[in-house]
């Protein structure tokens, strides 16, 4: 428990892992809402004239089977992706910090009847959880939102208990109580500096998380229907042309392995083998 | 002791989260849930109400809904899965086969990842810095940032297609079953190098295992005696947190290679709305992970004597 105290405080710098997992995100992020502010072609519109057509100066990423923009729909794709992500994760993030901060502040009772909770869920893998969800009401990709947020928020909620106990109960604190300083500016003041170093962590864990989690349900046909654009579904709906387009079939595993691979270089460790949580 | 019931109590939630999801499912079945599930049972053309009565009558379709609660968690407690709704097949029977393959699949698949990550990884971890430790960094890296299905289609083209080598679907001998065990195993694997690597260099830079090589003892001994049994506790610990992730492989990789195990059945059942039939394959999946945790935590304790006095 010792070492879960002694975590660095925001750090200006960045080490080059993260400054490349940000450089990575960034143009990922230009290329998924550009075409929104600049115009492009609709993700939607077929024309089977143009179908698997191979990238040219005019169309940089070619056409799929219907004759639709890949350059549209990846971008759609995208800001799918990293809408819903970003979406589960700040909704995991609020109730798991709070829940988390009320159960190491209140113990007893509280601490028991939420930890019971999270370990209940905990129990059953995250994308059996998502599963069933989607399975109750099919076809909504708010069930999707819910399932992978209901999953997230366990680890915020662990995490910060685990931190803010230890803290809630030093010297420090005691001495503010005495001063008389109510709840909101202990948690302001001594409970939120320690937290908010590893939320970035535990975001971009998570974000991959959700990302890979919606992929992986769009492959088994079981989570975004077609049209819509989303990176799994692309792959299983490209992969009977790999043969005659295979360019097409490797955008979505490119862009799905670059969005993956920056969150984690994000959420990696400076000092990977030391201080395991 | 304590840690049996842990397990014990984490089975009985994995049961009742399962049985309450699936039956907020088919109270929330869109439509007139008899009429849905008739449609399923005998084909859309021929429903009509004496056949809708006759399912609702059937599953308690009537009832309200916390005595429908209270008898399909009693069902589920005596192992009553009901049957399909789309086979008319008993779920159980149907779940004890799927179960063999599925299991057949993922302890291959365990079973590769242990012959492939630890080892490299130790190596990696005695050499630090050196050729192997970067490259397998890289590669594992990679790995972990690919979606399981990625690296199994990657495979299908590569071994099925391309070079014609092995099947890439179906079950009927056991060349069928590298393809899918590979891919799990990789993706194991991948973790699983890590974790080893990271295990062994603290191992190495211990006071213990320098003290052991300035005693004069032979390389080979100092790993043998010294650093093997050190080096597996984290990697045994860590399969428990893997296990999550092959659970979720089992899904995505059983529907790809349609290998008919439980996570194919499940992805077939939540399409055709058969809710028993997810009720049991969801079930048997979630006690098959804390099953596998179970087993983890003997595990440590056999390696780790240090644990048996906690």
């Amino acid at each position: 428990m010792t070492s879960l105290v002694s975590v660095q405080p925001f750090s200006v710098r960045f080490s080059p892992r993260k400054t490349l997992g940000l450089a990575i995100l960034a143009g990922l992020v230009v290329f998924a809402f550009l075409p929104l502010v600049i115009g492009g072609a609709d993700p939607l519109k077929q024309s089977l004239r143009l179908a698997l057509q191979p990238p040219s100066s005019a169309a940089w990423f070619g056409y799929d089977h219907l004759g639709r923009s890949m350059a549209a729909r990846l971008a759609a794709a995208l800001r799918l992706s990293l809408g819903l992500a970003l979406l589960s994760v700040v909704t995991a993030m609020v109730p798991g910090i709070l829940l988390g901060v009320l159960a190491a502040w209140r113990g007893g009772f509280i601490d028991r009847a939420i930890g019971a909770v999270s370990e209940s869920l905990l129990a059953l893998p995250g994308l059996l959880l998502v599963l069933m969800l989607t399975a109750i009401v099919p076809d909504n990709p708010a069930m999707l939102y819910l399932g992978i947020s209901l999953v997230l928020w366990i680890e915020y909620f662990r995490v910060t208990r685990a931190l803010a106990r230890p803290i809630l109960q030093s010297p420090a604190v005691e001495a503010s109580r005495l001063l008389g300083f109510g709840p909101v500016y202990i948690l302001k003041r001594h409970v939120w500096p320690e937290i908010a170093a590893i939320l970035l962590r535990l975001g971009a864990f998570g974000g991959a998380s959700a990302i890979m989690a919606v992929a992986a349900l769009g492959f088994v046909s079981v989570g975004v229907r077609p049209p819509t654009p989303e990176l799994g579904l692309m792959m299983i709906e490209l992969l009977p042309y790999y043969e005659e387009a295979p360019h097409a079939l490797l955008q979505p595993i490119a862009v799905i392995f670059l969005m993956v691979l920056a969150l984690q270089l994000l959420a990696a460790r400076e000092k990977p083998g030391k201080e395991r949580v | 002791m304590r840690m049996i019931l842990n397990r014990l109590l984490q089975a009985v939630l994995v049961a009742f989260t399962v049985g309450l999801l699936t039956f907020i499912m088919i109270r929330l079945l869109p439509g007139d849930v008899a009429y849905r599930i008739a449609a399923g049972r005998y084909g859309y053309d021929v429903v009509d109400s004496a056949a809708a009565a006759k399912v609702a009558a059937e599953l308690d379709l009537n009832k309200p809904a916390i005595q429908a609660l209270g008898l399909w968690l009693y069902d589920l407690l005596r192992l009553d899965l009901g049957t399909s709704l789309v086979s008319g097949e008993p779920v159980w029977d149907e779940l004890v086969m799927q179960l063999g393959h599925t299991l057949q699949l993922a302890v291959t698949a365990i079973f590769l990842s242990l012959l492939i990550g630890p080892p490299l990884g130790i190596l990696a971890g005695l050499n630090r810095g050196g050729f192997l430790d970067r490259g397998l960094m890289l590669v594992s890296t990679a790995l972990r940032a690919l979606p399981q299905f990625v690296v199994g289609l990657g495979l299908i083209v590569i071994f099925g297609l391309m070079l014609n080598l092995l099947p890439t679907a179906g079950h009927t001998h056991g060349s069928h079953l590298i393809l899918p065990a590979v891919t799990l195993a990789l993706g194991l694997a991948a973790v699983s190098a890590q974790v080893a690597r990271d295990a062994m260099v603290d191992v190495e830079q211990s006071q213990f295992y320098r003290f052991a090589r300035t005693k004069g003892l032979p390389e080979g001994q100092v790993f043998t005696r010294h650093g093997l049994r050190n080096v597996a506790v984290p990697i045994v610990t860590y399969l428990g947190v893997q296990f999550i992730y092959l659970v979720e492989g089992v899904v995505v990789v059983e529907s790809l290679f349609a290998w008919p195990g439980i996570g194919h059945a499940l992805v077939h059942a939540i399409f055709g709305r058969d809710v028993p039939v997810i009720q049991g394959t969801a079930l048997v999946m979630g006690l098959m992970f804390v099953a596998l945790n179970a087993a983890v935590d003997g595990l440590c304790y056999i390696i780790d004597p240090r644990r048996r006095d906690a």
